[in-house]
Parts: C-alpha cells; structure tokens; sequence
C-alpha cells in the first residue's frame, strides 16, 4: 500500500509587517511546515509502523527553497519525496487551488497511491479546497476535517469533525484523499537520526511536463491586499504588572467575582 | 443579468444559520445584477426546509428529496445539474465543514474557479471577493475574470435573512448515479460530554497558545481557583491535549456566553472567536497589541501574562 501526504510550506507574517505590492515583503516572513500537513505525515507514519508494506511519500507544490521544509517531513519519517513546481507561478502569493491540485494530480497519476492525505488548509492562504479538488480530478472518493482514521481492508473509517463538537462517522472507499485535521495525533519532533537520514532520502524534482501537466490559466487574480482596520475599543489597564493585575481585580471585584 | 444558486446547509433535522446568511449574500448579488436568486434545498424533509427558507427576496426554491444527512456525492451530482438547470453564473455555499467537503469537486466538476470564505463581495465590475490572507493578518480582494463562479461564504458575515416571502417552491429531478456514491456517513457521535460543562459557567478564564508549556496550564487553574472561575481552552491547548476536549470554546467547540471571559495568551483566531464573542465582558491578557482578540476585548493587558497572572491571583489571595 502506498499513502500519499501532500506537503506545503506556509509564510507566516511577523506581529509587525509591510506589505509590497499584493504580498508581505520577505523579510517579514518565516517559512514552516504547514501545521496541519505535520499531522497528516503523522497520520502517515503511523499507519506505515503498524503495517511494513506501507510507504510513505510526500508529494510538494513549490521552488527549490522548500526543499529544507520538504526534509523535515522527510525527517518524520517519510520514504521519499516529489516537489514540483512551475516558473509561471514564481511570485503568486495565492496559488488557486484548482492549478495546485492539477499538479499534484500529475503526482498522484504518476504514483497511483492508495490513500492520498493532506492538511485541511494552510495556515497562510487557509483555502481549504486543494485537498478535495484534487480527489475530483483524479476521480478518488475523499473526506474532507477528518480528525479519526482507521483503515479496513478497501475501506477507510473516519470521523469527520463537524462544527459545535459534533463528530460525523463516515465510511470511504479507497482510493481516497482524506483532508486531516489538527488534533487527529500528537505528531512527533524529528529525531538526530531522522534528519540525519532525511539528507539521503530521495527528493524527485519534476516539471509539469514531466508529469504530462498542462497548467491552467487561473482566472482568479489578487488585485488588492490590505490591513483591515482595527475594530478595536478595548480599555487598556496600563503600567506594571502589580498595577495592571490590581485595576483588573478590582473591577471584577466590582462585578462580584471571586467574592 | 446573472442568476445567483444558494445551497442551503442543514443538519440532523435543522437548517444551519448558514443558510439564512446565504440568502442574504444571495440576494446582495442577484440584485446588484437584476438576476433571480434561487435556493436549492437537498436531502432531509426538503418540504419542510424549503417553507423555512422561504424568505423575501429568494425567487425559485428548489427541493431534492435523496436521503436524510449531507453526502458530499449526492450535493455535488446534484447542484452540478441544478446550477446548469438554472443557468447560476454565481453559486453560493457556506464556508463550513461540509460546505468545503463538496464545493471544491462541484467547481471541478463544473470547470469554475472557486474562492473559498468569502467575508465580502462585490460585483461592481465583475465579481470580486474579499477575504483573508496570512492567517487572518491581512484582508485580500481576488478579482475573478469569468462569467460564472463558485464562493463560500464565511459564517457570520452576513446577517441572516428574516421575514416571509413569495418563492416559487418545486421540486427538482435530480438523475442521480448511486454508483460514484462511494461514501456512506453511518453516524453522528457528540464528543466532549465529560463532567464540565463551560457553557454554564459565569466566569471563564480561557487559555490558549501563549501558555507556552503543559506545565503553566497549572498557573490558569490557579487564577480559576481564585476567581471561582472554570477554565476553558482555544483549539491549540486541546489538541495538544493539555486540557480535554470538553473544554474548548470556538467553531468546533462549545459556544460559550458567559458573564465574563477572560482570555489569555488567546490570539483570537475566527474559529475561537465564533464561539465566545456573545460574552457579557470580554477581558484579554496578550502581549501582542495587534492580536485581533482587541478587536471584541472590552478591556484588555497588553503584557506577559507570566507577570500578570500571578500578580492578579496574588490580588485574589490577600
């Protein structure tokens, strides 16, 4: 059995930032593992630890610099890993997701996993629709916040984690794309021998070409991005902690609080 | 002129308030075009449904009488069919669980581009949508070059639609192919029914991300102890399973209103916030001015809350 993880690195903006253009300038930036993504390869794992015949490969949309991020999923414990990128989407803040599922289903077509999983979202752009567009295209079954998993035979049970803390038992059949949601797991901190090993873990690199992809044309385009205003009325107790803790008690004093 | 499409959400029994919101939005961009806006109603007791969803401004309700719950195979057979039936350029759905758990195969299926949580829209000069980007800190407009689309719409952005209207009610024909229907929801299971229940509390004290460690949640439970308070939790604290589930306050939590909450190291994601924004007083404790928790925080310490909150339980102990 194969399971395929879908991989992204996601920019996170530092609390103070500048924006150039329709993107936050670099240097604000840190790049990280998207957070749901380290669930899924954990998710991944663990399947592979409980049965040998699995294996583990990550597949990723972006440039050569996410090859450092790629290696950390990598150091998780995944078999191998496919990055793949187009120039022609060099500098696009928000790739749409339909081009980015065209790509990976080029992987997907390639590999032919059973069981494709990936982040609910990404923690920068949090469209949410990859994972699903991708299962369309490549005519799987799918699931989409699926925050328990247990396979059986060709058949994939999940919990689906609906809003209000109610939880949705669904059967799938495989193959499928299931989209993990944070919380499925504890995922594991890379261990000194797993980043150790990762260096030498196989990384394909492909174009769409070599995947026989033909990249759309998006019609989405970002025209315009923005700080949106601070709503913000807040009263702001200020001074020393011993000050602040002190206006702050007495006012719940006021309401009756801790009396 | 362009025809709107709003697929409604329900679940075990009820429409979802998502579905009045739609109809808002709906009616927003079938107006600003002169098109009609048709509601599509499938699966449960569509009959039902259709006269509660029946408000001014919806032209046409369409009803789809396949099953009880969602299934995301059925939805997206169905409103394919529906949205060319009616000629929808736009197609509207919630930004929801299930509504993302069909909208991307429906765009896919139909060939249009898709632009998810949408918190304002705009058909000025074509349709454009706005929504957030990098983890909420910035606001984008997308601009989408073809005739048709599909958009979910984030909930709570749109007020619900309210009062009775005149829609043409009927049901529609869908030819559905039970065998691409490879999925079969079996269940609903509740979860976070445990001993606590933080949706009775008066006072919360709320703790998130910037707790840092397991080990300080024991510094929340003290100020809780102090304050006679019950301690809740964003999403993070629960995943990590420093605090159960039955503890969460947010969209996939428990929504609480409390007299007081007061949060702390809490962000104030969009998720978190959906589930505490109806507080009495919202007090918050974060080091970052920017965090958007200021946006709904009555009063607020913009400081280390590993100062302040032993300095406040102190004030508590005297």
């Amino acid at each position: 059995m194969k399971i395929l993880v879908t991989v992204t690195e996601v920019a996170i903006a530092d609390d103070e930032f500048e924006i150039d253009g329709t993107s936050i300038d670099d240097t604000y930036l840190t790049f990280d593992l998207n957070e749901w993504d380290t669930y899924a390869i954990e998710e991944a794992v663990q399947l592979q630890e409980a049965d040998d015949e699995i294996e583990v490969v990550t597949a990723t949309v972006g440039p050569e610099r996410v090859e450092e991020t790629i290696r950390t999923a990598l150091a998780k414990g995944a078999d191998r890993a496919v990055r793949v990128w187009d120039d022609a989407l060099d500098g696009e803040t928000m790739i749409d997701p339909s081009r980015k599922a065209q790509l990976l289903a080029g992987v997907v077509e390639d590999e032919q996993p059973d069981l494709v999983l990936s982040g609910v979202q990404s923690g920068d752009v949090s469209l949410g629709a990859t994972g699903v567009a991708l299962a369309e295209q490549v005519g799987f079954e799918w699931g989409a916040v699926v925050n328990q998993l247990d396979l059986d035979g060709d058949t994939a049970k999940v919990h689906r984690e609906l809003e209000g803390g109610v939880e949705e038992r669904t059967e799938i059949e495989l193959p499928a794309v299931l989209t993990i949601q944070t919380g499925i797991n504890e995922p594991r901190y890379a261990s000194l021998r797993g980043i150790r090993q990762a260096q030498s873990k196989p990384l394909d690199v492909n174009s769409p070409a070599d995947l026989g992809v033909e990249l759309a044309e998006s019609s989405l385009a970002l025209t315009d991005l923005v700080v949106p205003e601070s709503e913000s009325d807040t009263d702001l107790f200020e001074g020393a902690p011993e000050e602040t803790a002190g206006e702050l008690a007495a006012l719940l004093k006021e309401r009756g609080v801790g009396a | 002129m362009s025809d709107v499409l709003a697929i409604a959400e329900h679940r075990r029994g009820e429409l979802r308030d998502v579905s009045y919101e739609l109809i808002t939005a709906g009616q927003e961009l079938a107006s600003s075009t002169d098109g009609n806006l048709h509601v599509a109603v499938i699966s449960g007791p569509v009959e039902e449904y259709a006269s509660d969803l029946d408000r001014p401004g919806v032209d046409q309700i369409h009803t789809v009488e396949n099953g009880e719950e969602f299934n995301h195979d059925i939805y997206t057979q169905v409103a394919a069919q529906l949205a060319d039936a009616v000629d929808a350029q736009h197609i509207l759905t919630g930004n929801t669980v299930n509504g993302l758990d069909f909208a991307p195969a429906l765009a896919e299926r139909l060939g249009l581009p898709l632009v998810t949580d949408a918190v304002a829209l705009d058909t000025d000069d074509g349709l454009s949508v706005v929504r957030e980007l990098y983890g909420g800190k910035t606001e984008a407009t997308i601009d989408v070059d073809t005739d048709r689309a599909l958009v979910t719409t984030r909930p709570g952005e749109w007020p619900q639609a309210d009062g009775t209207g005149d829609a043409v009610i009927e049901p529609f024909e869908a030819d559905i192919d039970e065998s691409t229907v490879r999925s079969t929801v079996t269940g609903f299971e509740e979860v976070g029914t445990g001993d606590v229940d933080i949706s009775d509390a008066d006072v919360l004290v709320s703790v998130g991300r910037g707790i840092e460690d397991e080990e300080n949640i024991e510094l929340i439970e003290e100020l809780a102890d102090a304050l006679g308070a019950t301690v809740s939790a964003s999403r993070p604290i629960v995943d990590n399973g420093w605090l159960p589930p039955d503890r969460q306050v947010g969209q996939s939590g428990k929504k609480v209103s409390p007299e007081i909450y007061i949060a702390i190291g809490i962000s104030g994601a969009v998720q978190h916030v959906a589930g505490m924004k109806g507080s009495d007083t919202i007090i918050a404790i974060n080091d970052d001015p920017s965090a958007p928790i200021y946006d709904i925080a009555d009063y607020g310490i913009v400081d280390d809350l590993f100062d302040v909150v032993p300095a406040l339980i102190e004030q508590f102990s005297q």
